[in-house]
């Protein structure tokens, strides 16, 4: 198995949205080479003709019949806002000036 | 008057049935308790006072118009900050929803108020349910009673320190990897993983959807019990609760026998790592489980082995992928927006000072296990791991009733021991584990205290999935000859805070 290097913390930490700093970088990679190390054991069974198991329970799709029933208000939705505008999530540009 | 904040939670709903006290008079002495100890314990990190007295007297009213009572009206409750409460701020133990004020119930709290439980507030814990000691909450950690200067389990430590230091009855946990039963067992109370999908997880704020299940926590069996029949049930709002009647567990924890049932020890659950003094009280329990008239059966499941590590990439797998929730835009924490940055970079800054180091550390780990390359290498192969455990207990479970356990290794560490070394937290939760990836019943109670360090140790009975009732049955019958051996609950041990 490889070891984590730092350059691939950093990119994992964009991967997952978090901006790290340099020294939770290096912190990080020995932390979860360790960890990995610790838990790649599960790859023992790698080659085995085992099917795999996502959840305890056979998941099927739950729908209900498509009625109109009340909800949040508009006010109580926003209510908890970092920001908002004109009753809609007000959030920083998405896409770049060009 | 006798000191209500000792009485077991069946005691204060039949005094309050009978209007030997009032449901305000039950309230009000809890919420002192709380102000007199929990500077010391901080197993609180909200207490919403006038909500609970109103609840009190709404169930007070209603007895003088001589409504019927449900079995649990009027009794205090603390509920673990992972449950959204209407109104009531709802922080899971992270900075990221400091302040945040949910616009609806979870169905559990619902389920509560239905029931005329009084909810005093909302419990600590490690952040988003990450952790083994109540070390990782953003709010500070939270002391053990037995000895403020030990952890008192994690992630449901706040919820287990209320019971064990008289501040509630009965409180409410969530057990992804052991968080119920770990606290339960290093507190000396009683905690129950019910099946999964037995409890509905809406309004629970999501670590691993495929293991976290909602439980009871409380000091006897029986008070476990009826609470569980409180909270469980099926919900049209979740689409992996279970649809079928549950099992009768009350009556179960009121009639406790083990005369006639096949109890299995399992082989792996012993061994380097177990510290002397819980090995002794276990064994001991397994003693007492022959002579009250159980069939011990020694088994062996040689996949638990590797369900520490199968545990340890599953769920941060797919808690790197509930919390993406958190990006700054809707509710919670918003830090960096001055105008000249993207979203995206934004919700890189607010995550990078909302989070704290164990939820850093296990999103990095889940991108990581699910990346391109290793996704077969590391997911996969603990999904594989996942099905020769659920293999390990359908084959146990053809040969026994329940399975028994040490709950925890060794007894409530020292607050800081484990801080800076993971793998050695995340040992704390070697036998409780394997019944989050199948999905099975367990519960934990008080077994003695270890000769060694005189402090709580827990025993763990597991049980097949929807046959909660059997922990039950055999937890009253154990914790029935125990006391009668103590010749009083263990929680009186405990010193006076």
């Amino acid at each position: 198995m490889p070891g984590i290097t730092r350059e691939e913390v950093a990119h994992l930490a964009r991967l997952a949205r978090l901006e790290l700093k340099a020294e939770e970088l290096d912190h990080f990679a020995g932390q979860l080479d360790d960890i990995i190390g610790a838990v790649a054991r599960v790859s023992e069974v790698a080659d085995q003709d085992v099917p795999p198991t996502s959840h305890p329970l056979p998941l099927t799709n739950v729908m209900r019949s498509d009625e109109v029933r009340p909800s949040l208000t508009p006010q109580q939705a926003l209510a908890c806002a970092p920001a908002q505008e004109q009753q809609r999530f007000k959030v920083p540009q998405i896409l770049g000036e060009e | 008057m006798t000191d209500l904040t000792r009485l077991t939670a069946a005691e204060i709903a039949a005094r309050i049935a009978s209007g030997e006290v009032t449901a305000v008079e039950v309230t009000e002495a809890h919420l002192a308790r709380i102000e007199a100890v929990d500077e010391k314990v901080h197993a609180f990190l909200h207490v919403d006072r006038e909500g609970a007295l109103a609840q009190a007297r709404a169930v007070d009213e209603k007895r003088e118009r001589g409504e019927e009572l449900g079995p649990l009206a009027g009794v205090p409750l603390a509920l673990k900050d992972i449950f959204t409460t209407k109104g009531i701020p709802t922080t899971v133990g992270s900075k990221i929803l400091e302040g945040w004020i949910p616009p609806y119930d979870a169905t559990l709290t619902k389920r509560l108020r239905d029931a005329d439980v009084v909810v005093l507030g909302k419990t600590n814990m490690d952040e988003f349910a990450m952790g083994s000691s109540t070390e990782n909450s953003a709010f500070g950690p939270t002391g053990n009673p037995w000895d403020l200067t030990r952890i008192p389990g994690g992630s449901g430590g706040g919820s287990s320190a209320s019971l064990a230091s008289f501040q509630a009855p009965l409180a409410i946990g969530t057990d992804t990897g052991g968080s119920i039963r770990q606290p339960a067992a290093v507190t000396g109370t009683v905690g129950v993983k019910p099946t999964y999908g037995a409890v509905s997880r809406y309004g629970m704020v999501a670590f691993s959807s495929s293991l976290d299940q909602g439980g009871p926590c409380a000091r006897t069996v029986l008070d476990a019990a009826l609470l569980h029949e409180v909270i469980a049930g099926h919900d049209p709002l979740d689409s992996t609760s279970i649809d079928a009647p549950v099992p009768a567990v009350v009556e179960a924890a009121r009639n406790g026998s083990v005369q006639g049932m096949r109890v299995g020890v399992v082989k792996e659950f012993a061994g380097e790592g177990y510290q002397a003094g819980v090995m002794q009280r276990f064994n001991e329990s397994v003693e007492l489980l022959r002579e009250l008239g159980a069939e011990i059966v020694e088994l062996s499941c040689p996949s638990f082995d590797k369900a520490l590590a199968a545990y340890y990439l599953i769920a941060p797998s797919e808690c790197s992928s509930n919390l993406a929730r958190f990006d700054a835009m809707r509710y919670g924490l918003r830090t960096g927006d001055d105008g000249t940055k993207s979203a995206e970079e934004v919700t890189a800054l607010t995550r990078a000072e909302g989070f704290g180091p164990e939820v850093k550390r296990r999103i990095m780990l889940g991108t990581y296990a699910l990346s391109s390359g290793y996704y077969d290498a590391y997911y996969g192969s603990a999904q594989k791991v996942r099905t020769l455990i659920k293999r390990d207990f359908e084959k146990a479970f053809e040969q026994v009733d329940v399975v028994v356990s040490p709950t925890t290794p060794t007894t409530a560490f020292p607050i800081g021991e484990r801080a800076d070394d993971p793998m050695a937290m995340y040992l704390a939760d070697l036998c409780t584990i394997p019944a989050n990836l199948a999905g099975n019943a367990a519960m934990s109670l008080p077994c003695g205290l270890a000769p060694e360090d005189g402090l709580p140790v827990g025993l763990q009975i597991i049980a097949p999935a929807m046959a909660d009732d059997r922990l039950y049955k055999v937890g009253a019958a154990v914790e029935a000859a125990l006391t009668a051996k103590w010749g009083h609950p263990l929680l009186e041990e405990a010193p006076s805070l």
